[in-house]
């Protein structure tokens, strides 16, 4: 048996302390977990907030508290490359400021405050899990107003914000539908939301709108950011005859486990092709540069008001972006024409006849999906295999 | 190639750095030492291995120099708990969180970068750090139970005493037990961050170092038994990524622990006979030395 407080304890003493000091370091934080519950509560009806009138000279102030270091490439650096050009957009009439690596905890709530207190009049909170801090610091701020990404809460200065990647999902399945040779695809998830399931279900729509047959395997690993995880929930996949991979993920592990094995996937989130050169498709990427423009315009005029704004394609804010040399011409042309269609409305994704997994038609013949639907959607479409997690 | 054979193909790639971890660990261990910053250690040569194979697109040198950091960091921890005799336990335990720690804080500016990696996959085109492997555990047996080196190594780690009095010098054999143990945990660490996937995320090691500290006790302390032990946990978990392919009716939390699952049931196996690990089992780990008493 260890005896545990021995001779020397001074060394020990010491070492423990300095595990103690560097647990405390920064501890790298989570992306959001997306719309967990949209339907849960619904939007209050958009009051019109009393609107704060900017002083003719003195430049707009707006604050970004971000979950991750802007350094990351990935969900933060997105939402800062996003301030940035906003900030030159509006040269000399806004300030922009920015608090990185803010807890998905009580600090978030501090952080905001600060924010007011430093006179921010429009504050952008990055994350899911801000969603009650900000609802606090919004109801005692009535005058700021805020912006929530990925959340579903609003107040009447509280708005939220998030994106379509469905359609970006829909579009790499186009890709992979005109790429495969088994007529199986394999998509890595992470946690099954709704916010996944659709993506999952979008991408395989896409394939099938190419090659009906297609089947999608679909392995979840829990989490948003296990590289070695991905990875080897990719070569599973790989090994069960998919050759197409998508996932929904934020590390570039699926893209590279394609490569070692010669066979295709996709960047998500960000343009990924440097990571798999031979193995990359194309990169279905965020966008938020056109919303936070819109967002700073709304306040800069006092048109700002509350609701649940969800941009896709149409708003510029999800694009597929890098396609391969290798991906046909043909299939190219459609991407375009796709997505003219998704901007000028004459084409849907969710459009029936779309039947669920076990064949139940859950949209009919021209019948289109309502957002209420997409947000809450739990089931897969006919063609994704394997059963469904019940877990949220 | 059928898919079975591709499953057990990516089992060995799985398993191949808990076996090297477990490798290392029964080095120190056979000497009295029992390391459990192996966590730790695999971290610090996961961040290492990783920005050195990115300034140098160099793979064998990114791995060399994981193993290097992590030997670093051993001599430390040997220094404290074989020179100074701090407790191995609570030490091997702050070693783990402060290589946690310290590889997170020196890791941020490395999140999300990434190599780009060359192709290996199916039965025989695997890493050469796999083949090393297996090369590694034949040698390893070989040292401990056919060389008079080992046999000194594992008189250390039995009776210590009697080792002295022999005319050994017990603490710089433990040292040097424990250095070249570390080395080989962090050549495991680096093989996840350089080879496996090529990306340095904090944490990325996942409890690998715990699994590998697990498995040293259920092979025994035998080379042959953590290799048979590392293939069987990676086989598990690349089985249940396939069972979820093939949309088998479980839920994915009982899937995903299923690794876990099988090798606690595996431990607890072996521990129903005491004398299979008390015949094993160096007498002396964990214990101080005092060369003078």
């Amino acid at each position: 048996m260890p005896r545990f407080l021995d001779r020397a304890t001074p060394a020990c003493i010491a070492s423990s302390l300095l595990a103690l000091a560097f647990m405390t370091l920064p501890a790298c934080s989570k992306k959001p977990s997306g719309d967990a519950a949209p339907s849960a509560t619904p939007a209050p009806p958009a009051v019109e907030p009393k609107a704060t009138e900017p002083k003719a000279d003195a430049p707009l102030k707006v604050a970004f508290a971000y979950v991750g270091p802007v350094g990351d490439a990935g969900w933060t650096f997105a939402h800062d490359k996003a301030r940035k050009e906003a900030e030159a957009a509006f040269a000399g009439k806004v300030k922009t400021s920015f608090v990185e690596n803010v807890p998905e905890a009580a600090d978030a709530e501090r952080v905001i405050r600060d924010m007011v207190d430093q006179g921010n009049t429009l504050i952008f909170g990055t994350t899911f899990g801000y969603m009650e801090p900000m609802l606090k610091v919004a109801s005692d701020n009535p005058k700021v107003h805020f912006e929530h990404a990925t959340g579903y809460k609003t107040a009447a200065n509280l708005r939220t914000y998030d994106s379509r990647t469905y359609e970006g999902a829909y579009l790499a399945g186009v890709v992979a539908g005109s790429m495969t040779k088994s007529k199986t695809l394999g998509v890595v998830g992470s946690i099954p939301i709704p916010e996944v399931i659709r993506n999952i279900d979008s991408f395989t729509l896409g394939a099938q709108s190419v090659t009906p047959e297609i089947k999608t395997k679909v392995v979840w690993v829990g989490k948003w950011f296990d590289p070695p995880k991905e990875g080897e929930a990719a070569q599973a996949l790989l090994d069960q005859g998919a050759d197409v991979l998508m996932q929904n993920t934020d590390s570039s592990a699926v893209l590279q486990t394609a490569e070692k094995a010669g066979k295709f996937a996709f960047g998500w989130d960000s343009d990924m092709s440097k990571f798999g050169p031979h193995a990359h498709l194309a990169s279905a990427i965020i966008n938020w540069a056109p919303y936070y423009q819109k967002a700073i315009k709304d306040a800069l005029d006092g048109s700002w008001k509350t609701g649940q704004v969800w941009w896709g394609v149409k708003d510029g804010a999800i694009d597929l972006v890098s396609l391969s040399d290798k991906v046909p011409a043909a299939t190219k042309a459609k991407i375009e024409e796709l997505k003219k269609g998704l901007k000028d409305g004459s084409f849907t994704i969710w459009k029936g006849p779309i039947k669920d997994q076990a064949g139940k038609e859950v949209l009919k013949v021209d019948e289109k999906g309502e957002d209420k639907m997409l947000l809450g959607i739990n089931f897969y479409v006919k063609g994704v295999e394997g059963k469904l997690p019940s877990g949220k | 190639m059928s898919e079975l054979v591709l499953l057990l193909s990516s089992s060995i790639d799985s398993g191949t750095p808990l076996l090297l971890a477990a490798l290392g660990l029964i080095i120190n261990e056979r000497s009295g030492v029992i390391n459990l910053g192996a966590e730790g250690l695999m971290l610090i040569a996961a961040i290492t291995g990783f920005a050195v194979a990115l300034a140098t697109k160099n793979d064998a040198l990114a791995l060399l120099a994981g193993a290097a950091a992590a030997a670093v960091f051993s001599a430390f921890f040997g220094f404290l708990v074989i020179w100074l005799n701090a407790n191995q336990y609570a030490t091997g335990l702050a070693l783990s969180l402060f290589g946690s720690g310290l590889s997170a804080f020196v890791g941020i500016h490395y999140s999300q970068e990434s190599l780009t990696v060359a192709g290996h996959h199916g039965l025989f085109s695997h890493h050469y750090l796999v083949y090393l492997a297996v090369l590694l555990t034949l040698g390893l047996s070989w040292f401990l139970f056919r060389s008079k080196a080992g046999l000194v190594l594992r008189a250390v780690g039995e009776s210590p005493e009697s080792a002295q009095a022999l005319g050994y010098p017990v603490r710089l054999i433990r040292w040097a037990a424990v250095i070249a143990g570390g080395a080989l945990v962090g050549l495991a660490g680096a093989f996840v961050s350089v080879v496996s996937t090529p990306l340095w995320v904090e944490g990325m090691i996942a409890g690998k170092g715990w699994i590998a500290l697990a498995l040293t006790t259920f092979a025994t302390w035998r080379p042959a038994r953590a290799l048979l032990g590392a293939y069987l946990f990676g086989f598990i978990t690349m089985l249940q990524l396939h069972l979820q392919g093939r949309g088998v009716n479980l839920p994915v939390e009982l899937l995903t622990a299923l690794p876990y699952l099988a090798t606690i049931l595996v431990l607890v196996l072996i521990s129903r006979n005491p004398r299979w690990i008390a015949a094993n089992m160096p007498t002396s780990l964990g214990k101080p030395f005092f060369p003078g008493a």
